[in-house]
């Protein structure tokens, strides 16, 4: 079984797709054994007016540009226009980012300097023109990655990638004969001269955007990463210690359970007849009519009260009161429903009945005197007396209002 | 644009007249051949300090910065010393490869692959510093100015700033240049390789590269502008490191010479870490004939003159405490010399600039044993130099009720390790797996390798010479 696999391998091996040469002609290539020599040969192929020829050399040869007639390189103009193109964006998002997206003082110093800007923008001009010449290079002016070129894989490649020097005149230059290339080689001493063929994928235009397997290999890379960065950023960076941002600590939450203490309880009693300060006792507990006749409002009816009372009132008593004490409040279904506070015997209440309701709860209501302090107690007194006047507002009122 | 400036008559690059074929076989042989004992042995000792390193990193992130010995007022210490230690030794290979390119000096052909490797691993190793220094690595994202929910961006005129963008640049410019300057050997070892699976790997890290002239104009081009605009990179680079400190206000730090000085003891101690693996390196893959003793006697020369810039810095700034009159200025370089930390003063004197006055004897220069003790040296007083500057700066504050001493803790020298295992594992995979010499600029400066004639193409069929 296994050797049939190996087998298999090797037979697909022997016959892979980019080494199956066509029968149509690339072009002749020339072996030269000295710097000389091929120098001389480009020199002369140039002048006979050859124009798709091109010379191998295992190194870069000097001279050999002018002997070719080729123009000076421009990778220049693109490490150029990028550097600028650095410098440029470097000061742009400076400029943006530190004083008009988000104007942060720092030691009392401009929003914009452009001293203390040169660094970045320096290394942004350096960074952008080098990778910009570099792309350059292989994208624009080598035209790389280019596996499949005809001259890979050809005993000519291996001795010029090597010790030898390689002049290749391709046949669909204009002026391509056949004899006039072979005599043109021989006169000016190749030591070998080869047909190079196209590869049989060379002939065939296909877009590999439209093979299936590069649109799985694509879809499939990008699941992977999709996946991958979902649990890494959601369960491994956000659960474990140390990454999850400091939302898990070593401390104990409010009513929870802690083995520390021996109740098992996380929260601790106050020290027995010790009082919290803002926490006297209420002293009408269970006496709603000692607190009816003796307690008074302190607190004056101002604008920063009844503001602070409608507060305090959209918090704690809304959810069942509603916003407008109807009695309407966003748990109306699933809490029994309170009765409006716009009814005539909550109006006739004095405001110490009020207070005291809140304090000492009522039937189903809890006391509100742990999560509302005093003054704010009254503050909503005073915000519910307000309620009350303007869902019952007389024609005065509205005179008055404006 | 090429090196064809001949200014002096030079010894001969390459030892022995020796043919393309044996070029490319000498410097391939190590990408083809098994690992020897040797590199085993040299790889486990590298897995284990990283191995270390990597527990030593485990417990940093884990249990935070804690870990290690910072304290107040020393709240910079190991971190920041191998961080600015491990980006000086990038900058050999950047002066070999760029600098020296610009100033035509084909020795560097030799050494100037190797060296930019060495500058790639070294700055990988010096990005983790800072970057586990911040408490919590996983956020480095916060480093560069992205848009985050926060709304606010990063300040542009912080020197730590300025390091992300200058070492980010740097580490990138490193890899093209050294990536560019792979692909002509690796279409050689391409057509050189017998097997299958190497054929297709470097086929396509070749790119489809076929040496043609057309493409090699422009290479050449490409290179010369990328070594233009590497020299000032790797010059701010340092600067900008020594800015993270200039630009404080603390005695010791404060003062202007900084960047030259940084980027001399940059240069100083990247070629004591060349030379140190070098030695090695060429006496273990038989490349004696192409990295030669005149190379080490050339970066030896450069060590000599670099460590003089370095020890006329170090006498530059005791003598500007004196000068200034400022009296926190002269206590804090008293202190560096007389005080409790006088010990890692004297031994960074010794390494940096007394020991090194020995290579003003050719005798020394070119002797490779002597060589290879006085570069470990200078690694360890450059190492100490960076102790000095940061430690003994700030165990002294204004406030001398807060002074304090600093130790390092086990995770500190494990980090240290590790930085070293980190750095060599990469290397030795590198000398196993790329050429570790350029195989085509070696082949350019070979003798005779260049034409004699240079001729135009002559419409007449004539040529000139």
């Amino acid at each position: 079984m296994l050797k049939k696999i190996i087998n298999k391998v090797k037979e697909f091996d022997t016959v892979r797709d980019e080494d199956r040469r066509s029968n149509k002609l690339y072009g002749k290539a020339a072996l030269y054994n000295t710097p000389n020599e091929i120098t001389l040969a480009a020199a002369e192929v140039a002048g006979k007016g050859y124009k798709n020829f091109d010379v191998y050399t295992p190194y870069p040869m000097h001279g050999m540009d002018d002997a070719m007639g080729m123009p000076p390189p421009k990778i220049g103009y693109v490490s150029f226009i990028f550097g600028i193109t650095g410098t440029g964006l470097a000061l742009l998002m400076m400029i943006w980012m530190s004083s008009i997206n988000y104007p942060n003082i720092i030691g009392g110093k401009p929003f914009f300097g452009l001293p203390g800007a040169i660094p970045i923008t320096f290394e942004s001009t350096v960074l952008l023109c080098g990778i910009a010449t570099v792309l350059g290079l292989i994208i624009l002016f080598s035209k790389m990655p280019k596996l499949n070129s005809p001259l890979n894989n050809t005993e000519f490649m291996s001795r010029v990638t090597s010790d030898k020097f390689g002049l290749v005149i391709q046949a669909d230059d204009e002026k391509y004969i056949e004899d006039e290339v072979l005599k043109l080689f021989s006169e000016t001493k190749a030591f070998e001269v080869q047909d190079i063929y196209y590869r049989e994928s060379n002939l065939i235009q296909k877009t590999p955007l439209f093979d299936w397997r590069f649109t799985a290999a694509i879809i499939g890379t990008a699941l992977i990463t999709a996946v991958v960065s979902y649990v890494t950023l959601n369960y491994v960076l956000y659960e474990t210690v140390p990454f999850n941002w400091m939302w898990k600590q070593g401390r104990i939450d409010a009513q929870s359970r802690s083995d520390f203490f021996p109740n098992k309880s996380g929260m601790r009693d106050p020290v027995t007849g010790t009082v919290a300060r803002g926490f006297m006792p209420y002293e009408y507990a269970g006496m709603p009519d000692s607190a009816v006749k003796l307690l008074s409002n302190p607190v004056a009816v101002t604008k920063k009260s009844i503001e602070r009372g409608q507060e305090r009132f959209n918090i704690y008593c809304s959810p069942c009161h509603g916003y407008f004490g109807d009695g309407d409040g966003r748990l109306r279904d699933q809490f029994p429903k309170p009765p409006s506070l716009h009814n005539q015997k909550v109006k006739n209440w004095s405001d110490g009945n009020i207070f005291h309701v809140i304090t000492n709860g009522q039937n189903v209501m809890p006391s509100y005197a742990e999560q509302v302090s005093k003054e704010d107690r009254w503050a909503i007194v005073n915000y519910i007396r307000a309620l009350q006047r303007a869902k019952d507002a007389s024609e005065e009122d509205l005179e008055k209002a404006k | 644009m090429s090196l064809d400036a001949t200014y002096t008559k030079e010894i001969p690059l390459v030892e022995s007249r020796t043919s393309f074929k044996d070029i490319d076989h000498d410097i391939a042989l190590p990408t083809e051949t098994k690992p020897t004992k040797g590199w085993w042995i040299a790889f486990l000792i590298s897995l284990t300090a990283l191995s270390i390193g990597g527990v030593a990193l485990g417990f940093t992130i884990f249990y935070g910065i804690g870990m290690w010995g910072n304290n107040q007022p020393v709240a910079w210490a190991f971190g920041i010393i191998n961080f600015v230690f491990w980006i000086g030794i990038g900058h050999a290979g950047t002066l070999i490869s760029a600098i020296l390119y610009l100033f035509r000096q084909k020795w560097r052909t030799g050494i100037a692959r190797f060296a930019e490797a060495m500058t790639i691993f070294a700055v990988m190793t010096a990005g983790i510093f800072p970057i586990i220094h911040t408490g919590r690595p996983w956020l480095a994202g916060y480093l560069i100015p992205l848009p985050n929910m926060n709304g606010v961006w990063v300040n542009f005129y912080s020197p730590l700033l300025w390091d992300v963008f200058a070492v980010s640049t740097y580490f990138t410019i490193s890899f093209l240049f050294w990536g560019i300057g792979l692909i002509p050997d690796l279409a050689t070892l391409r057509d050189k390789t017998t097997s299958r699976v190497k054929k297709t790997i470097y086929s396509v890290l070749s790119l489809g590269w076929t040496n043609s002239n057309r493409n090699w104009s422009n290479y050449e081009r490409a290179y010369l502008i990328l070594a233009g605009i590497s020299t000032p990179l790797v010059l701010s680079v340092h600067s900008i490191v020594s800015f993270d400190f200039a630009v404080s206000v603390l005695p010791g730090w404060h003062t202007t010479i900084f960047p030259p000085y940084f980027v001399a003891g940059a240069i100083f101690s990247g070629f004591g870490m060349v030379s140190t693996v070098l030695i090695i390196v060429r006496k273990v893959f038989n490349l004696q004939h192409i990295i030669t003793v005149n190379h080490l006697e050339t970066m030896n020369k450069i060590l000599l003159a670099t460590g003089m810039m370095v020890g006329y810095a170090y006498g530059m700034e005791f003598f500007i405490a004196w000068y200034s009159g400022n009296t926190f200025e002269q206590f804090i370089f008293i202190n560096r010399a007389f005080g409790p930390y006088a010990w890692s003063y004297w031994i960074m004197v010794s390494c940096n600039v007394i020991f090194p006055q020995l290579f003003w004897f050719k005798k020394i220069r070119r002797s490779i044993p002597i060589t290879m003790v006085l570069v470990i040296l200078v690694n360890v007083g450059m190492w100490f130099e960076r102790f000095v500057i940061i430690v003994t700066s700030l165990h002294r504050d204004f406030l001398p009720s807060s002074w304090a001493m600093f130790t390092p803790t086990l995770t500190d020298l494990g980090l240290l390790l590790g930085s070293f295992g980190f750095f060599f594992t990469f290397l030795l995979l590198f000398l196993k797996s790329l050429p570790l010499v350029s195989i085509s600029e070696i082949k350019a400066v070979v003798e005779g390798a260049q034409p004699t004639v240079h001729p135009h193409p002559n419409t007449n069929g004539q040529h000139h010479g």
